[in-house]
């Protein structure tokens, strides 16, 4: 990989029941991820998804460059700006800022309906051979 | 108002978690991981792991178990109704491993005022049964109008 490479999109449409098995996987049960009439009450569209869940799409994309090897991820940091919503989908893109060996360091965004909800991330992902 | 600081450097109980393949696997799920040595023991030896291994973002499930006390400490006193998760970095070491027992410990390293907002930030260490380091966490809350 070189500086400017794009790294392959990941594209994800969350159902309508997603927030529900993240919460159930992830123990965050926050209503504004599961009740639509909470969500709204506090002046949400709806019920939004989990800014985690969202960062985990985003550590999928860039671990998806060493196959999948969770061994590949060696850094993430995210800044969660906006909100995902389900039953829309969500593209995550990455763009190699720097390689250092085997080591790259990626800029990735995952953006939804021309929101970015998670902008400047960067990785770090060590390829195998 | 000034922002209230006293809690910058308190420490919160560590806290164990035992990690299962049911979890791994659930969660695994939850965000589309499709690795197979997160839901197949074989795969996941065939691979070099101990046993099935988790997607590097499982640490949010073995971690949340810490950072909750330390999140609604009346003493760091978030103003939660204008409070947003605003950014997050994770450092990875070990992989995690069902049966590994991962401990958890959280701190407040940092609570400071910038364009009338607070911003709290937390870090977590979490070691396995070996000590080993498996990751290291920096949260960050955001409260509007402080």
């Amino acid at each position: 990989m070189e500086q400017g490479d794009q790294i392959p999109e990941l594209k994800v449409t969350p159902d309508k029941y997603l927030p529900h098995r993240y919460a159930g996987a992830s123990g965050d049960f926050n209503p504004i991820h599961i009740d639509q009439e909470f969500a709204k009450q506090v002046g949400l569209p709806g019920n939004i998804l989990h800014g985690l869940y969202m960062m985990g799409l985003v550590a999928r994309a860039n671990a998806g460059l060493a196959h999948g090897d969770p061994r590949a991820l060696k850094r993430l940091s995210v800044q969660f700006r906006g909100m995902g919503v389900p039953e829309q989908e969500i593209t995550v893109s990455g763009t190699v800022k720097s390689v250092d060996g085997d080591r790259v360091v990626i800029d990735t965004v995952a953006e939804q309906g021309g929101n970015r909800v998670i902008r400047n991330a960067e990785a770090e992902v060590e390829l195998g051979e | 108002m000034a922002l209230k600081t006293d809690a910058v450097g308190k420490q919160w109980p560590a806290v164990t978690y035992q990690a299962s393949r049911a979890k791994i696997a659930e969660y695994a799920n939850a965000i589309g991981a499709e690795n197979p040595v997160h839901f197949d023991r074989e795969a996941a030896l065939a691979a070099g792991f101990r046993d099935v291994v988790a997607p590097p973002m499982f640490c949010v499930v073995y971690s949340a178990p810490a950072m909750g006390p330390a999140i609604l400490d009346p003493e760091v006193g978030m103003n939660f109704s204008a409070m947003v998760h605003g950014s997050q970095e994770f450092e990875w070491g070990e992989a995690v491993c069902s049966g590994d027992e991962i401990t958890t410990t959280p701190r407040c390293a940092e609570i400071y005022e910038k364009d009338g907002k607070g911003f709290y930030v937390f870090e977590s260490t979490s070691v396995n049964q070996e000590d080993a380091q498996v990751v290291r966490g920096t949260w960050t809350n955001i409260v509007r109008g402080v």
